[in-house]
């Protein structure tokens, strides 16, 4: 059984509780993150307080290393920082794609000097990054990129183009894969960073089928990246590339286990609300309730697995291949979930907009067609289980995707 | 694999060795072959009696190690691996829990030390029809002596000492009968899995009460559901790796059939299926032990997912072997049978996903 009780532990949560107490605004709570939509390029001056107050405490990213502005904790230590913003129904402001992944990857492979540039902006929240990875041409087979950099002294000059470029229209930097070799092909490509102000850059938003438009078309034209912002070495970027893709894994399969339609009342409530129950209190849909329960039972196990795995690996640290189970495993629940969400809700889950359909109903929509993503993006479906097959079960792999 | 405390890595290890060695599922091809009644081995069981595994959950005052519910998880899931036939699972978890959950200290002093040490072996008899349905009793008790049908008892044949659940004045209960009890009639079942099974009718029986009414009777049972779960996860992760060899060495179309990725990616979504059960086993043995209030769900939820996922992987062994799979003499037949049986004991997929809505009201 976990045993992360003792002292320490303790004085960190009263310290935690006080903190948050004295700078969490009271207008935002219970408040949805505005990190995760749309109008986070307008925040509130509470909201802005939350972020600054947050961002120089570290406590944004709590394990980081407290030399570049982190919080400098254990996992078990971050954890209590967790629950106890939960408990306070405090979000946490800090986030985006410089923290899910290119952070912990540039902890990880960049040189003293880019960590000391580019780690605290993530840290305290002021510079968004987009990931410039994927191209018409390249996309499960990421590694066929085209778009090139050529070297020119001090800089690299970068002509193509990437697509489905998550935030590009709201960021503030790039971290980007380039061709740099065209004679090899994993081998011919390095991660470089730059900033997406600059004129040789330009997006053009792609509205979802759910409505939105939060990626791009994102478009290079002579566009420039200083020397000193290559990661690693020249044309070794696929390693650092895949590494960030692990902790992309590791971070969408945690969205799993928090909770699509949690909100409120509850799915089991809701099937209750609008489909009813007989006598002895069932269901009276008895082959939704099955399939409800199945679910029900998906998502349990899921999290069960994530506390297990957290137990079993608290000496060894990042993700493993075992995040491809829990990326396949949380991303099946969730998209399961919203096919059920719509299915309780009947006529009313279909509403588009207007006042004829509650917010629940018309998010739900929303919700549905934009969960449709999890199982393409950060490594499709698909790729997991070639992932799988291959790296843990050791079955041959036929596309040399290494 | 949970962690785990000095203990139980020493269980497992030793099981872990001993099922290797002294029974493979060789052994289980033999006992099979034998058509011995009892669907076991009486020296393997024996052998087994005297390292201890039958007392892992009887207290320390009564001859057992105490050692709990993960503990024998851990042996059964080794024994599940190499299909093992022994009443571990009826005797030294069902009768045992029965006894120290509800037995008075005269029934405990007299049967525990026994069980423990293997020289008795005791059984549930709770069914009484095709389908586990405990809420549904027929058999009563009144002035001493049982009356009714009990179906599909496991091991129930020769077993010295059975539980027996009947309806008595307050209420349905447990009651203690002799297996050598002149109104005990035994007929022995004949099953797919070759496993040890009686129907049992009791004419007027001698019986003793046991405590704690119905109460007793649910976590007696869900003691067996979540222990006979860590044993069927043995016996399928086991049908997937022998599976997984199979794939890296059969050569159709000029390369390995492990290369296709029609069964790349379902040995994968077995994977995955078989780390969410092996977590809710996992939990569900751990809070039996930690004794939370949440163990009817988490037994429900571990015997739901752990059904499901024997039942996919024991269908794709024999589909992916192709041919050869369906040989008798290939062992991809005998998980497909010992997973039907185990899925249909102590309540099957359908069961159990019921109890679990009920559970948490819907
Ligand atoms: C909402 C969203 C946000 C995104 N954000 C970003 C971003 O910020 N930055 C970025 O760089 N990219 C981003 N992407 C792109 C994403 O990484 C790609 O969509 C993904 O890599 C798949 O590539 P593709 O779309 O070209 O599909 P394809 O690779 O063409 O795949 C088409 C289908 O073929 C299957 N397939 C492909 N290869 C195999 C194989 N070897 N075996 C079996 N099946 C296979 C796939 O699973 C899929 O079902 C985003 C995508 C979405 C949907
Ligand atoms: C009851 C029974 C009766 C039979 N009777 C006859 C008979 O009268 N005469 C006769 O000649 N034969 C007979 N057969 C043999 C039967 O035709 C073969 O079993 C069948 O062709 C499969 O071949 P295999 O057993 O070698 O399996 P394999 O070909 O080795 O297949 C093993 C597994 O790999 C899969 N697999 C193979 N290739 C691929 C691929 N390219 N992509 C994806 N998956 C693949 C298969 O689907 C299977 O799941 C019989 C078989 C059975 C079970």
């Amino acid at each position: 059984m976990a045993d992360f009780g003792g002292g320490d532990l303790d004085a960190l949560r009263t310290e935690a509780k006080e903190w948050i107490a004295a700078n969490f605004p009271a207008s935002l709570k219970g408040r949805p993150n505005p990190m995760m939509r749309e109008e986070r390029s307008t925040p509130s001056p509470e909201q802005e307080a939350w972020r600054k107050a947050m961002g120089e405490k570290g406590w944004g990213v709590p394990t980081w290393p407290a030399a570049y502005g982190g919080g400098g904790l254990s996992a078990a230590e971050a954890r209590v920082i967790q629950q106890e913003l939960g408990r306070a129904g405090a979000y946490n402001p800090i986030g985006g794609m410089g923290v899910m992944m290119f952070g912990p990857t540039l902890l990880e492979y960049g040189t003293e000097e880019q960590k000391q540039e580019h780690i605290p902006p993530i840290v305290k929240g002021e510079l968004q990054w987009c990931q410039g990875f994927s191209e018409p041409g390249a996309g499960s087979d990421l590694a066929s990129l085209q778009c090139k950099a050529e070297d020119k002294g001090d800089q690299f000059v970068i002509n193509g183009q990437k697509i489905w470029t998550s935030g590009a229209q709201f960021a503030d930097w790039c971290f980007c894969l380039v061709r740099t070799d065209t004679s090899k092909k994993h081998e011919g490509i390095s991660f470089v960073l730059f900033t997406m102000h600059q004129p040789g850059v330009e997006v053009r938003p792609i509205p979802l089928i759910a409505g939105n438009s939060p990626f791009c078309e994102t478009f290079f034209t002579d566009a420039i990246a200083d020397k000193k912002n290559l990661v690693g070495p020249l044309n070794g970027g696929w390693t650092i590339a895949k590494r960030l893709l692990q902790h992309e894994r590791s971070g969408l399969s945690g969205a799993g286990g928090g909770g699509f339609g949690m909100g409120g009342r509850g799915i089991v409530q809701m099937a209750k609300d609008y489909v009813g129950a007989d006598d002895d209190g069932r269901l009276s849909d008895s082959d939704l309730r099955t399939r409800l329960i199945m679910n029900e039972m998906d998502g349990r196990a899921f999290q069960q697995t994530a506390v297990r795995s957290m137990m079993e690996s608290r000496s060894n640290s990042g993700p493993s291949a075992a995040t491809s189970i829990m990326k396949n495993a949380g991303t099946r629940w969730m998209q399961d979930r919203a096919e059920l969400t719509l299915e309780i809700m009947g006529h009313q889950g279909l509403g588009w907009e207007g006042d004829d359909f509650s917010s629940e109903e018309l998010g739900a929509v929303r919700g549905w067609l934009g969960g449709k993503a999890t199982t393409i993006y950060g490594g499709s479906q698909e790729v997991q289980n070639n992932i799988i097959s291959k790296r843990i079960l050791g079955l041959p792999d036929l596309t040399n995707n290494s | 694999m949970a962690v785990l405390n000095e203990e139980q890595s020493m269980l497992r290890d030793a099981a872990k060795s001993w099922t290797q060695e002294k029974s493979p599922v060789t052994a289980f091809r033999k006992m099979r072959d034998s058509g011995v009644d009892v669907g076991y081995d009486a020296n393997a069981w024996n052998e087994m009696a005297e390292m201890g595994w039958a007392g892992v959950i009887i207290p320390e005052e009564y001859g057992g190690s105490d050692f709990g519910y993960l503990s024998i998880g851990l042996i059964l899931e080794e024994l599940g691996r190499t299909l093992t036939a022994s009443p571990l699972l009826v005797s030294a978890v069902g009768a045992a829990s029965a006894l120290v959950l509800g037995g008075s200290d005269a029934q405990k002093s007299e049967w525990l030390p026994k069980i423990a040490e293997g020289t008795a072996v005791g059984a549930l008899a709770v069914d009484e029809g095709a389908h586990h349905n405990p809420s549904k009793v027929e058999t009563t008790f009144s002035g001493g002596k049982i009356t009714g049908k009990k179906s599909f008892v496991l091991e129930g044949f020769k077993a010295d000492v059975l539980i027996v659940s009947a309806k008595g004045p307050d209420g349905v209960g447990f009651y203690l009968v002799r297996g050598d009890d002149a109104g005990v009639s035994r007929t022995r079942l004949a099953l797919a899995d070759s496993r040890g099974a009686a129907n049992i009718e009791f004419k007027g029986a001698a019986a003793e009460p046991l405590t704690g009414g119905a109460e007793v009777v649910e976590k007696v049972l869900d003691r067996v559901r979540a222990a006979l779960s860590a044993e069927m996860l043995g016996a399928a992760v086991q049908a997937f790796e022998v599976t997984l060899d199979y794939l890296k060495v059969r050569v159709q179309f000029g390369q390995v059939i492990g290369s296709f990725q029609a069964l790349q990616h379902r040995a994968a979504k077995m994977f995955t299926d078989l780390e969410l059960a092996r977590s809710a086993v996992e939990a569900a043995l751990q809070a039996i032990d930690a004794g939370t209030p949440d163990v009817p769900e988490l037994v429900s939820l571990a015997k739901a997912k752990m059904g499901d996922t024997f039942h996919l992987v024991s269908n794709e062994m024999v589909q992916m072997h192709g041919g050869i799979g369906m040989t008798d003499a290939h062992d991809a037949g005998f998980y497909l049978k010992r997973a039907r049986a185990a899925e249909a004991a102590f309540g099957n997929q359908a069961f159990h996903r019921d109890r679990y809505a009920k559970i948490q009201g819907y």
